[in-house]
């Protein structure tokens, strides 16, 4: 269920590296998260240009009945976030992994992928909640 | 280890997400709270709410007893009709809040919250053995039968295809806060026309073993299943406290603006604090309050006036209805009045906040607005 192309953070985001010449990568929150969240209304995301770090806070989503911190999987620089999400937050309910994605950075360091589950293990991790 | 109602497999056959709440472990939603909200704001949801007390009060003396322990007046309560109103302790601070039927001139059935169910039994129970010995006594029938509720402007119309009151009547002829014995597709049942959601609707008292079958035929009906996140986002849109939030012990009614519910004459548990309170007022005042846009303030966060906490929020919700955040909270007295801006700290950001009549939502206030909608947009 969680696509193969991608690596997963224990606080359910994923990141899924577009670009490995440039570093460039795309973050969002997985099934499990918009499933567990239910309806998303809001979103407090990080402006275009901020640095973020690893495993560190970079926002906030907001469902009707709770609030959840959202921690970027790496260090980096936001390039942008994803616009639609202000107008139509429900969008990372309905596709987590593709329209609802959340931001996508320039890594500081690509190593830092390695600290992060395998779909295998994430499915593992998640099964075991 | 949580009770479960009657309609516990039901809702695991639905693929509900189960909570536990008040003692009880019961569905927090099927499919979505912004579904369920609207259906029961544009046609018709339908609540387990069987984790609520069912509490027979009979004896000669029954009347007397709830007037004392009640700020409602249970005396003057005609057969057939239902009273809201609260349990207060000495102190005028909020034991439960209950809806009360008056079935017989002895006898009353009282709905308490499911958290408070056994406290509200024993406090009962202590002031029967100390004041009316002998008068009346206490059935708690909460676990030999169920509590469903049909809520929302096609209640009415679906529950009359399936549901008659005994004297032939049809169930739309109930009138609000009265009650009526009938069947359900042949089944007893009690029905109120009562409701936690701010629309029309009705609440049925079952039998335990018949309840899955009456909630499969209104599920057969296409009615939609809502769960408790629905249920806090339909009550706090209509401004109705929930116990624990904008009511509990430390709490009085006249503070939380339920003063309507706290009856002037009589002598009856904490009448003497509260009777003060609303000669000379109170330090705070729950207010209503809105903040632009969908974050919500929640409970707990504080309420700021030029920096100074001034009180905290109660509840809060993002209100799919209106498309803004609501939220209800304590201020000082002097920053209560309606129409004032007050700011409130969400998790480290200030939010501007502007004081609001209650009720958000009205069904009937709603009807004008559309109404007007409707001309202006003629008008343009």
């Amino acid at each position: 269920m969680s696509p193969a192309d991608r690596k997963y953070t224990r606080e359910h985001e994923w990141i899924k590296v577009e670009d490995a010449a440039t570093n460039r990568a795309l973050v969002g929150i997985t099934e499990y998260a918009q499933d567990q969240l239910g309806d998303v209304v809001y979103f407090d995301l990080p402006q275009a240009g901020v640095s973020v770090r690893a495993m560190q806070k970079m926002g906030e989503v907001e469902s009707v009945k709770a609030v959840s911190d959202l921690y970027s999987p790496v260090s980096g620089q936001v390039i942008e976030v994803n616009s639609g999400l202000i107008d139509h937050p429900e969008m990372v309910n309905e596709d987590p992994f593709e329209k609802g994605w959340i931001m996508r950075v320039t890594m500081s360091d690509a190593t830092e992928m390695d600290r992060l589950m395998s779909p295998e293990d994430y499915e593992a991790y998640i099964a075991g909640l | 280890m949580n009770l479960e109602t009657a309609l516990h497999p039901n809702h695991l056959a639905l693929g509900a997400r189960m909570v536990p709440f008040g003692g009880w472990d019961m569905p927090v939603q099927y499919s979505s709270i912004l579904a369920e909200v609207k259906a029961v704001r544009t046609g018709a949801g339908l609540f387990d709410v069987s984790h609520m007390g069912r509490l027979y009060i009979s004896g000669r003396r029954a009347a007397d007893f709830l007037d004392w322990v009640l700020t409602g007046s249970a005396s003057t309560l005609q057969i057939g009709r239902a009273r809201y109103c609260m349990i207060c302790n000495e102190a005028g601070g909020v034991i439960d809040d209950t809806i009360f039927y008056r079935l017989a001139g002895d006898r009353f059935l009282l709905v308490p919250n499911a958290g408070n169910r056994i406290e509200v039994v024993d406090w009962f129970q202590r002031w029967i053995d100390d004041r009316f010995t002998g008068g009346c006594n206490i059935d708690d029938q909460t676990r030999e039968t169920g509590l469903i509720a049909v809520q929302g402007p096609d209640s009415p119309r679906i529950l009359d295809g399936l549901c008659q009151m005994n004297d032939g009547q049809p169930l739309s002829a109930l009138r609000f806060f009265t009650w009526a014995e009938g069947r359900f597709q042949g089944k007893t049942v009690f029905l109120g026309r009562t409701g936690y959601t701010g629309e029309d609707g009705f609440e049925m008292v079952v039998r335990s073993c018949d309840a899955p079958a009456i909630w499969n035929a209104l599920i057969g009906q296409g009615i939609t299943p809502c769960g408790l996140g629905a249920r806090d986002v339909l009550r706090l849109e209509a401004a109705l406290p929930l116990h624990g939030h904008e009511i509990d012990q430390n709490t009085s009614p006249v503070e939380a603006g339920l003063e309507r519910f706290v009856r002037a004459e009589g002598d009856y548990i904490g009448a003497p604090v509260l009777r003060q309170q609303q000669e000379s007022g109170t330090p705070r005042k729950l207010v209503g309050l809105t903040v632009p846009g969908r974050s919500a303030p929640r409970a707990g966060y504080p309420i700021l006036f030029q920096g100074e906490i001034i009180g905290h929020i109660t509840s809060g919700t993002y209100s799919p209805t209106l498309d803004t955040s609501i939220a209800m909270g304590y201020v000082l007295v002097r920053h209560a009045a309606v129409g004032g801006t007050v700011d409130v700290d969400i998790r480290g950001r200030s939010a501007p906040a502007r004081i609001v009549p209650l009720p958000f939502y009205s069904r009937t206030s709603q009807l004008r607005t559309s109404q007007l909608r409707t001309r202006r947009s003629r008008q343009s």
